[in-house]
This record gives structure tokens, sequence and C-alpha cells, in this order.
């Protein structure tokens, strides 16, 4: 990832911070220009693409998904268990985390609810060979 | 990768404490938005997986 590229993925997680969702291209700048920039950040797993948006700036997610986290004043998705405690970890706050009937609270980095578990069904080496399905 | 109540049933894969899974989200995800963030090597996220015990094929990275 060279030092342009490098700003770009930069001002990308910085715009989805600020407006607490996927910025559109022509947000950051000529349309064209970040759209290419994107794509190269998409081979680099730097983030996901769907056609022209955002679906993945890990952890966050550009479109709902049932990962709902409640932190920094915003409601945020998540693209999946991992990465909704990542939300929280990514701003450095306290959260509320939701999935389906499933809520538990985010304190000084830790679950408020111990007895849940967190099922992994792809190995590693996989993950990104489908990271939406992963 | 999803939560589940303890007890419930789960097909195929691994599961892990929830209490782990915050631990492997604030030492992958916590830089992210750092101004100087920079990509983590494979190396850097595989010790990461390592030092929470999670080892073995499974968590081999690529």
């Amino acid at each position: 990832m060279d030092a342009h590229d490098l700003e770009l993925r930069n001002l990308t997680y910085q715009r989805f911070v600020e407006l607490g969702r996927a910025p559109a291209p022509e947000e950051l700048g000529p349309r064209d220009e970040v759209l290419a920039g994107w794509r190269r950040l998409h081979d680099e797993h730097a983030l996901v693409l769907d056609g022209d948006a955002i679906r993945m700036a890990n952890p966050f997610s550009g479109v709902p998904t049932p990962y709902r986290v409640d932190a920094a004043g915003r409601r945020w998705y998540a693209n999946c268990a991992w990465d909704a405690f990542g939300v929280c970890a990514a701003l450095g706050v306290h959260g509320r985390i939701e999935y389906g009937d499933v809520v538990v609270a985010v304190r000084d980095r830790k679950p408020d609810d111990e007895s849940l578990v967190f099922h992994c069904l792809v190995p590693a080496a996989r993950w990104w060979d489908d990271i939406v399905y992963t | 990768m999803n939560l589940f109540r303890s007890g419930e049933r789960v097909e195929g894969g691994v599961t892990i404490p929830v209490a782990t899974l915050a631990e492997l989200a604030y030492a992958w995800w916590g830089d992210r938005l750092a101004p100087d963030w920079r990509p983590h090597t494979r190396e850097q996220n595989q010790a990461i997986l390592d030092g929470l015990g999670l080892t073995g094929d499974f968590w081999k990275l690529p």
C-alpha cells in the first residue's frame, strides 16, 4: 500500500466515523480517482467493495446487518460478532451489541455476559475466499 | 462468525468464549482508526491469534 492509498484509506475511515455511515466516493474527492483507489484497497483487503460502494470497512459494515452496536452516541452495523466488538475497540469506547435476542454490553473492553460463545465456521486460511460469507 | 448462548447447538467450525473474542477484537481492530495505522502483517495477526491460544490448523492464516 503506497502513501497515496494509505491516505485515502485513512480518509475513508475518518469520514465513515464522522458520518456514521460509509461515505460515497464523491464525498472524498473526484469520483473516478477515489474509486480507482478503493479498488486497489479492496484488492489489498483494506476494505471491501460491492460495486462502487463500501460493503465493509472492517470492523464497520457499510450496510445494515444483524449485528447492531450502540457506541459513541451512534448506532453502527458490524459485519459479524468479532467486528461488533471491533467497533467498540476501534472507537475506543464502551458499547452495547445486539444480535437477535442476544444483548451484551462492553465495558472496559469486557463483555458483561461471559456465558456467550463465539462460533467461527470458516478456518482462518479461507476467511478471504468469501469475506462476506465468512 | 456469530454469537450464541452457551449450550446452543452449532454445526462445524470452532467455538471460543466471548471473553476471548473481546480480547481478540481489541488486539485486531484496536488500532484501526489510529492516524499512524499501517496494515498488520500476516505475522502480526498470527501472533495475536497465537497469543490468545488460538492455535492449530483452524487458526493458521494463509
